[in-house]
């Protein structure tokens, strides 16, 4: 396969291009899903072809095609010079793309099970017991399971001479239990919502989350909430478990940093960053304990974002994107590097598939661990909600002001944790947010929670990032705004 | 200078502009689909099979800072083959149709199904039916260049130059056509073109947007889309704070769209019976004003998609909500049957938990233009678009979401000017309570929801919780 990636290369330049790259990736797909003690979905998927992205006329082009045949990758890099060709009746300037050394490797993301190795049977007998121990519980309406597994294996080569191969595989698995009473729906997710818990792995992630294990609690979780006081209005200290706190900085710092925002390239559709090029380095975006990395390497752990090369061949790198509290470093490309200056790009191109033009994406994007142990985090807060698990997600198109609800809340009086609080929401604007952290719990309360659903481009695209997190503590949060009359 | 979206008819435009490759040489490297789904069905030693098979063509102009800084075309295939084995089933995926790749599909899904636990819900297939006809595909659409395109791009980019404005957005056009047949004796066939231009022109504190899409490339009109965009950023400069709090609204038919569009799933007769509908408990009871009728309408003149579902039933016309009285819902056969109601055809390919959804939902309007809400208004809030919308609460259907690119207040029955855009946590239940004015519906394109033919709408008490920084 690598062959086609090369043919294309090598016609895109015989046809006027003067940089040129190509992606032939194959892609292996199985997802599950039960839903009260029935199985949902059961399906298995595959997806071959090659992307040819090029520069030719001094603008951009990139065409796709699923005919692997000779005939058909010449023809697919003649497009993409002909549609670079015509990108140029609009451009204002020659694309420059900062300076990169060329690489020849293979790099692959560790794990132990394969999971389409193994049987079908026994991953829905898995779910499915843990749908049993969900409807067990009296007041539970629908007990739902899933899990996907995706193997990516891609051949990527450039005009610079750069020949990659790599291969990811992805496992995710989950659970929800919902509770439909009176005028109310609540729902318990574990380990997270939108999917359970997603990471570079094996099936041996599945097998870790014990899904049937926490299936009960869960149940009961959903059916408490019911019951549970209502979240009140107005301004408190919070704590976020590491799920909610992973896409906290999945919206409020992940976003905002990537340069094509910046630079307006998102402008009509994903929005653009209030990250002004003027603040690097100067803005204070968070208080002195916040530090916060943009890390692809493996060494930083098998997130969704961890990768050997980005897709346009620049090695994983780990960028300081909060450092002390002030704003150091954005998520970059080639192009947009260049393009502010930088010497070389932050190695953060990712695509969705082979039929899809690499774009800027988060990688694993972190708050590093701090000193506080959990229990006294807990024991040195005098009033506050501990909020878990998010249900809803909502920040404005230059990622000032946002909003977050949660599935469950637990109030915190006098250092020890107390009631159940349900429908628990907060917002706020994202500096002066990441400014009222003063405290984070250390490494082992740290889990690097996968977000397999973030959408981004046109055509969109999904893809999936990494945050890592471990509780963390704010102070004067407006809360409750969400459920005000 | 009223920024609302201008009532006179929209210019079309020049149909030559496109014309410079309309032949039918657009189809050249497409698939022949009947062939592939003959030789799947051949293949399988299945109780039964069905194959969906479809191509796509489609390409992309993206365009900003007054250039275009992605270009993209994709050709792809997608191939899936479901199989039955006594009661149980499964589907497998691929976008190769050499001999060994089909076999491969083919066994897969027999593999997957066979280590199933019977399905006692799984219907036979469906035997072949009859479909409306729709005319959703134009040679025209299918056959613009990239050359048709970027020369578009061109000319608003070089307008936004002019009047020192800065243009950004996308000019798409592309085709799909699909097979669906099975064992049994089915075989549907579809075919559709799309075009559709968005563009958001920005100034320095300000913002203003347009979208607009078809089968029909004819139909766009990128100048005067940009124009409209560009008018809404130039009335919209200097944005004034203002306090959040109850407000009457204008949304324009895109921010009716993005907000109506979270109902759809709630119509789905699954969604009741898993009681995770807002619907659940309220079918035939007062819910909405009585302003409010809502149908499924796959035939309507502004409508688009296939006039059959995912396992080749023809879609009917369904009357959801009658009135402000939910009256019906839709149904795939399994839960038809689960459910003692009538297929109406809007299942999800199976196997699904989900089971159908209307994808083509129609609103009732009237004649009021967004001028004259405005006009009618003595404090309120213009909203063009908006953004980032979810889900609060399932049962009271609240929703959070933000304005965005061109958010005005209303005083006395005018524009006083642009304003801060504001969050909103409302619920879709009071909001088509309290609707005061509805406006002509069209199709509108958003970005939160699939297209529907929806409104303006006026809507008073309107809840914005706070306010951002622009």
């Amino acid at each position: 396969m690598h062959d086609w990636a090369q043919i294309a290369v090598g016609t895109a330049l015989v046809r006027g291009a003067t940089y040129a790259d190509a992606r032939v990736m194959d892609i292996r797909q199985r997802d599950i899903s039960t839903k009260n003690g029935a199985i949902g979905t059961v399906a298995e998927s595959e997806s071959l072809g090659i992307g040819v992205r090029v520069i030719a006329s001094g603008a951009w082009g990139f065409a796709a095609t699923d005919r692997l045949t000779c005939e058909g990758v010449q023809a697919c890099a003649a497009e993409a010079v002909s549609i670079a060709k015509a990108s140029a009746l609009a451009k204002t300037h020659n694309v420059v793309l900062a300076p990169e050394q060329a690489y020849e490797d293979t790099w692959q993301s560790p794990f132990i099970k394969d999971p389409f190795r193994i049987p079908v049977e026994r991953q829905i007998d898995l779910l499915l017991a843990a749908d049993k121990e969900m409807r067990k519980v009296k007041g539970v309406t629908l007990a739902e399971g899933s899990m996907s597994f995706r193997r990516i294996e891609q051949f990527f080569a450039s005009s610079i001479g750069s020949a990659i191969h790599q291969v990811k595989m992805l496992s995710g698995a989950g659970i929800v239990a919902t509770s439909f009473a009176e005028k109310e729906i609540q729902k318990r997710s574990y380990p997270n919502s939108f999917g359970g818990q997603h990471m570079e792995s094996g099936y041996e992630l599945v097998e870790s989350l014990d899904l049937a294990g926490n299936a009960g609690r869960v149940g009961e979780e959903s059916v408490a909430l019911h019951s549970a006081a209502q979240c009140p209005e107005g301004t408190s200290t919070i704590i976020l478990e590491s799920a909610q706190l992973g896409l906290q900085i999945h919206e409020s710092v992940g976003h905002p940093i990537e340069l094509d925002r910046v630079l307006g390239q998102e402008a009509n559709f994903a929005g653009m960053s209030f990250l002004t090029i003027d603040k690097l380095r100067k803005l204070r975006y968070g208080s002195e304990i916040v530090n916060v990395v943009a890390d692809a390497r493996l060494e930083h752990g098998p997130g969704l974002g961890t990768f050997g090369y980005d897709d346009e061949g620049v090695p994983a790198q780990c960028t300081p994107i909060i450092s002390n509290g002030l704003f150091t470093g954005y998520l970059s490309n080639r192009e947009s590097a260049a393009a502010i200056g930088e010497k070389r790009s932050g190695g953060t191109m990712r695509t969705e598939s082979w039929n899809r033009l690499p774009i800027i994406r988060m990688t694993n994007v972190s708050l590093l661990p701090g000193t506080w142990k959990y229990d006294d985090l807990i024991a040195d807060t005098d009033d506050a909600i501990l909020m878990e698990t998010n249900r809803s997600w909502s920040i404005d198109d230059r990622r000032y002001h946002f909003q977050f609800s949660t599935e469950i809340g637990w109030e915190i009086k006098g250092g020890k944790k107390g009631r159940m609080i349900k429908n628990p929401s907060y917002s706020g604007i994202t500096t002066e947010f990441w400014n009222s952290c003063d405290a984070i719990c250390p490494r082992d309360y740290l889990t690097l929670r996968g977000t397999p659903n973030c959408g981004k481009g046109q055509p969109m695209q999904t893809m999936g990032t990494g945050h890592g997190a471990a509780p963390s503590r704010f102070r004067n949060i407006k809360i409750g705004v969400a459920f005000a009359k | 200078m009223s920024p609302a979206r201008k009532s006179k008819k929209p210019r079309r435009a020049a149909k030559s502009v496109y014309h410079s490759h309309a032949s039918e040489d657009f189809r050249v490297g497409l698939p022949d689909l009947r062939e592939i789904a003959a030789r799947v069905l051949k293949l399988s030693d299945a109780d039964e099979t069905e194959v969906d098979v479809g191509a796509v063509s489609d390409a992309l102009t993206r365009f900003a800072n007054n250039t275009i800084h992605q270009h993209v075309a994709e050709q792809n295939l997608a191939l899936s083959v479901r199989v039955v084995f006594d009661g149980r089933t499964a589907r497998a995926s691929t976008n190769k149709t050499d001999e060994e790749s089909l076999r491969r599909v083919v066994n897969a899904a027999s593999s997957l199904a066979r280590v199933q636990q019977k399905n006692p819900d799984l219907l036979p297939m469906p035997k072949q039916q009859k479909y409306q006809k729709v005319r959703r595909f134009y040679p025209i659409t299918a056959a613009a260049s990239a050359a048709d395109r970027a020369r578009a791009v061109a000319r608003v980019c070089a307008t936004a130059e002019k009047t020192k404005q800065t243009a950004a957005g996308i000019f798409t056009t592309g085709l799909t056509e699909s097979i669906l047949a099975n064992s049994r004796g089915l075989f549907a066939h579809y075919e559709q073109t799309r075009a559709e231009f968005s563009i958001t022109i920005l100034e320095k504190d300000s913002s203003g947007w347009a979208k607009s899409n078809s089968p029909n490339l004819v139909e766009i009109d990128p100048e005067a889309l940009a124009e409209s965009a560009s008018e809404k950023a130039v009335a919209s400069r200097a944005p004034r704070e203002i306090e959040p709090g109850h407000y009457t609204v204008i949304l324009e038919p895109p921010a009716v769209l993005d907000l109506v569009g979270f109902l759809f799933y709630d119509f789905a007769g699954t969604a009741v019976l898993d009681q995770r509908s807002l619907f659940t408990g309220r079918m035939g009871k007062k819910l909405f004003g009585e302003n409010i009728s809502i149908w499924d309408d796959v035939y309507h003149p502004l409508q688009l998609g296939a006039p059959y579902d995912g396992e080749g039933i023809a879609r009917e016309k369904v009357q959801l909500v009658d009135r402000g009285v939910p009256r019906n819902l839709v149904y795939a056969r399994a839960t038809a049957k689960k459910m003692k109601a009538r297929p109406t055809g809007h299942g999800f390919s199976l196997p699904n938990e989900y089971g159908e959804a209307p994808m083509n939902l129609v609103f009732a309007g009237g004649k009021a233009t967004v001028d004259e809400m405005v006009l009618s208004t003595e404090r309120g809030v213009l909203v063009t678009r908006l953004w980032y919308i979810r889900e609060v609460d399932p049962y009271q259907k609240i929703l959070t979401g933000m304005t965005r690119d061109g958010t005005f207040l209303i005083e006395k029955g005018r524009i006083a000017g642009g304003i801060r855009n504001f969050r909103f946590n409302q619920s879709m239940i009071k909001m088509l309570s309290n609707v005061e004015m509805l406006g002509v519906p069209v199709r509108a394109a958003g970005e939160e929801s699939f297209e529907m033919v929806v409104p303006a709408m006026k809507v008073r008490d309107f809840h914005f919780s706070e306010v951002t920084k622009f």
